[in-house]
């Protein structure tokens, strides 16, 4: 068979990458240790979801994969996120 | 059978995907659990949770975050045929795994004596808050440390298969496979650290 895109990703990227990942835990600990309420949880999974998409862009390599493997993801990922809104709507306004 | 054996890379990296959604569906139940009882016990979790190490939940962060680095450059050695710099990178990756679950025993470790632990007697005693706190603690990070280990488990067959050419430049999807196992394992630990640690 063909190999199609057979990217070679640099080993330059991956330590990049590295080193964002690493600056972004150190922020989230920093920041959450500053107490700033509801908007620490908001900061702190905001910086996950940061990392997330770093994670799965190039370490999983969906950047340079078949665009259905992205469109999935976002898929799986929206489905979770609307029964964690729509469960907590419940408990919110029972 | 000399010809070509059929091989379909695009299939089976679809399936493992596939298979990466269930997990992130069985985690991402256990996170609606934890949001609802995190919502109905608020004061509970905010200081059961300060009683978690951050420093050894952010030490074991970043082993998991080069360990990812690791097996996605060991990918990037194979294409370009430097078989033993995979293998290394492999084994840097086995080790970090490894000293993650090491962390991992003298946390629960330290926990357990101090009489927390699901079914606990002592915990039920500090209310029903705690006994979920805790619960989900040891059920969430458990899980994960046996995803860990099966991804071990996993990366080490990759890695026999390296070293017996079975997987080589002209044929590594086994081993992209085992990486975004890996990756995937990694992403559930970048929630469930500020979710547990972080989040007070």
């Amino acid at each position: 068979m063909e190999n199609e895109k057979n990217h070679i990703i640099p080993y330059r990227t991956y330590l990049f990458v590295l080193a964002g990942l690493i600056a972004a835990t150190l922020t989230s600990v920093a920041v959450t240790q500053i107490s700033l309420g509801t908007l620490t949880v908001a900061i702190a999974l905001f910086i996950a979801a940061v990392k997330s998409s770093f994670v799965l862009r190039i370490f999983m390599h969906l950047k340079y994969e078949n665009r259905m493997f992205s469109a999935a993801v976002i898929a799986v990922t929206l489905l979770i996120a609307i029964v964690i809104i729509i469960t907590l709507l419940d408990y919110l306004f029972r | 059978m000399t010809a070509d054996i059929h091989r379909d890379d695009l299939a089976s990296k679809t399936g493992m995907w596939l298979f990466l959604f269930t997990e992130m569906l069985l985690f991402g139940g256990l996170f609606v659990v934890y949001s609802v009882y995190r919502y109905r016990n608020s004061q509970a979790f905010h200081l059961a949770a300060e009683e978690l190490s951050v420093f050894i939940g952010t030490i074991n962060t970043i082993i998991l975050l080069v360990s990812s680095t690791t097996i996605a450059m060991s990918i990037t050695a194979i294409q370009k045929k430097n078989k033993k710099l995979a293998l290394l990178l492999i084994g840097i990756t086995i080790l970090l795994g490894l000293a993650f679950l090491v962390n991992k025993y003298f946390e629960w470790g330290s926990h357990i004596r101090e009489h927390i632990y699901p079914g606990s007697p002592v915990l039920a005693l500090r209310g029903q808050g705690d006994v979920l706190f805790y619960g989900l603690y040891f059920f969430m990070t458990g899980l994960h440390a046996l995803h860990i280990i099966i991804g071990l488990v996993f990366i080490g067959v990759i890695a026999s298969k390296i070293v017996r050419n079975k997987i080589d430049s002209g044929n590594y999807v086994l081993l992209e496979n085992s990486g975004l196992y890996w990756h995937l394992v990694d992403l559930i630990w970048i929630f469930l650290f500020p979710l547990f640690y972080l989040i007070t």
